[in-house]
């Protein structure tokens, strides 16, 4: 392997690194607010990838503009499934049952998904999906680049909000303990329904830029919900930047795995890294209390 | 009602079901009905078995698959490799699919015991990814073509009997063993950890080797049922080896009948399946087959959250403790959570 070939995986790694980072953070976002693990992110994924390949294909809407009508559509089934089916659960075996209710409705999703589009991989294209430009001696795809840029874009709109308005900190008040935020006066309430929106609206951008940069069907959200999983695992349950570093450290180890050893052996290793990274630190990278660690 | 007729009358009610259990492939001598009928002995014995861990001890695992594949991998390579001849011989080697499939759980329990609750449940799920994707990748488990196992040299007009009753020795064992657990000292404790186990540890419960032990334990009979399911398919795919459906279906059988008991598994896993393999049977395309069954799984965690069993327990336990109106019959109504310490 020589030095170029590394480092285009390094650059890679870090590109489709940071759309995965957004994925995961929609996902520990909605674990960190509600205690709900949502099963059903990855094949969310590919619902929004389908999304822009219906709205692309046969409204003729572009990928990038698509995102206008795709993220707020997302964003009306986070919180319709919010409203239907999350707050229904009891307090005490909430995260439990969160993993069976979301695993129903991920099964639900790759039916219709199936019952309409088949088994057959489609992928999405535009002009700027197919072509590369040539940077510092790399040939960087413009998809790539456009999504992590999106993806940093939206997850430097995800901590201005968080951080720096008052809703965000009625989010981070209902994370570290709802009773209290309750009695401050935060809805908590309408806070973990609009959360559990953004937490799945992100699923549209991470989609299509999911869509242009590989073929997917309806099956494909279980590779992508394993991924996650491992991300927001490493990273720490509920914590957001750990979320964002395990997302580009675990793509960046799969891309010099793919090119120095075998790109089918790559996840392997990232999943051996979860493993031993679990048998030394439990709570992953960055979780914090002992909370979140059980 | 004293306990001595109420033993009678369990007694009987085993017998009974054990006769009709038996007799079953006797009275419905069709391929088609037969076929649905060994399916659902083998994910009567896989839920069964998951609820060993899972139901007694209220770790949820998702990755059951890992040992129904491994299980099946074992018995096909077994069978490859040793030369057996198919018939009679290929059964022999299910307890060998078993004990693989224990084997493994031994290492899988170490990892992902370290961790509790949700953070566990996701490292099952992932740690099950690992094996669908070294069973597509290793040289040895064929790859995506799979691998083939003896033809079984029964007749087509019998050709089920088989392995419905081979499923049927499994199934029994199973659920003895299950009962067994439950009344020994090993389930009280695992029962503990579900209810608190910081409190179980505190009073000298070995809460780590209680949860490792039930987790191999329950791998086992899973890994059994696993070698019987390829054997009677023919094949083995590492999709249908390590299908994620397998683990959800487990959880999802145990949670209608009721999970932690010992009847609301084998409750669950008889409908469902049952109901699962007539779907399939009957409506081509599995879009139609995926909606039906995300929305019946909806439909049972919504609804009937603690599951058909608890449910018609405490009904019935109301209504006795009303007609009596003894103090002692009120108090058998369970009124905690965790209804699975009365239920049957």
């Amino acid at each position: 392997m020589s030095g170029t070939e590394l480092l285009q995986a390094i650059v890679d790694g870090v590109l489709t690194g940071g759309v995965y980072a957004l994925m995961a953070a929609g996902l520990t976002l909605i674990f960190g607010v509600m205690d709900i693990i949502n099963i059903a992110q990855g094949v969310m994924v590919v619902l929004g990838a389908y999304l822009s390949y219906e709205l692309s294909v046969h409204l003729g809407i572009g990928l990038l503009p698509g995102l206008l009508i795709t993220v707020p559509a997302m964003f009306l089934l986070g919180v319709a499934l919010e409203f239907c089916f999350m707050r229904r659960l009891r307090e005490q075996d909430r995260t439990g049952m969160s993993i069976l209710v979301t695993f129903a409705v991920a099964i639900l999703i790759e039916g219709i998904l199936s019952a309409i589009y088949g088994v057959d991989y489609v992928q999405l294209h535009a002009s700027y999906v197919d072509q590369s430009v040539y940077v510092l001696g790399f040939y960087l795809p413009y998809i790539y680049l456009i999504g992590f840029g999106l993806a940093v874009l939206l997850m430097a709109g995800l901590y201005w909000m968080l951080y720096r308005t008052k809703f965000g900190r009625g989010v981070r008040a209902s994370l570290q303990n709802r009773t209290a935020a309750d009695l401050i006066g935060v809805n908590v309430s309408r806070t973990r329904t609009i959360s559990v929106g953004i937490g799945v609206a992100v699923t549209a951008v991470g989609g299509m830029v999911f869509g242009a940069t590989n073929a997917f069907n309806p099956n494909s959200g279980y590779d992508l919900i394993s991924r996650l999983l491992a991300i927001v695992i490493l990273g720490g349950m509920g914590s957001i930047a750990g979320a964002m570093a395990a997302a580009i450290l675990l793509l960046v180890i799969n891309d010099v795995v793919a090119v120095w050893w075998s790109p089918t052996w790559a996840p392997l290793v990232y999943f051996v890294a979860l493993v031993i990274v679990l048998s030394i630190r439990p709570q992953g990278l960055f979780g914090s209390s002992a909370i979140r660690a059980q | 009602m004293s306990v001595g007729v109420r033993r009678a009358s369990a007694l009987a009610a085993i017998a009974v079901a054990l006769i009709v259990f038996a007799l079953f492939p006797v009275v419905f001598t069709d391929p088609q009905t037969t076929s649905i009928a060994v399916f659902t002995l083998i994910f009567m014995v896989s839920t069964c078995a998951w609820n060993i861990f899972s139901g007694y001890s209220g770790y949820l695992a998702l990755g059951h698959a890992v040992f129904f594949g491994c299980g099946g991998y074992a018995v096909a390579l077994a069978a490859r490799d040793w030369h057996v001849p198919g018939g009679w011989a290929v059964f022999a080697l299910l307890p060998f699919g078993g004990l693989v499939a224990a084997l493994i759980a031994i290492p899988v329990g170490v990892i992902a015991l370290r961790v509790r609750r949700h953070t566990f449940v996701v490292v099952t799920i992932a740690i099950f990814f690992i094996f669908q994707l070294a069973a597509f990748n290793f040289a040895f488990t064929g790859g995506t073509s799979g691998i083939l196992l003896p033809l079984a040299p029964f007749s087509a007009a019998n050709y089920n009997q088989p392995f419905y009753y081979v499923a049927l020795v499994i199934l029994v064992l199973t659920v003895a063993l299950s009962w067994a657990v439950r009344r020994s000292r090993f389930g009280l404790q695992l029962l503990a950890i579900r209810d608190d186990e910081d409190r179980a540890r505190g009073l000298g419960v070995k809460t780590w080797w209680v949860k490792l032990a039930a987790f191999v334990i329950s791998a086992f009979p899973v890994g059994m049922v696993g070698g019987l399911y390829f054997y009677f398919l023919g094949q083995i795919f590492p999709q249908f080896a390590f299908d994620p459906l397998f683990d959800i279906s487990l959880a999802l059988m145990a949670f209608l009948g009721g999970i932690g008991t010992l009847l609301g598994p084998l409750l669950g896993a008889l409908v469902l399946e049952a109901l699962q393999q007539w779907l399939t049977q009957h409506f081509s395309g599995t879009g139609t087959y995926l909606i039906a069954y995300g929305v019946l799984f909806l439909a049972v965690i919504l609804l009937l959250p603690r599951g058909v069993v608890p449910t018609i327990t405490e009904l019935l336990a109301k209504r006795r403790a009303r007609t009596a109106g003894a103090p002692e019959a009120a108090a058998e109504a369970p009124a905690h959570s965790g209804v699975a310490g009365v239920a049957p």
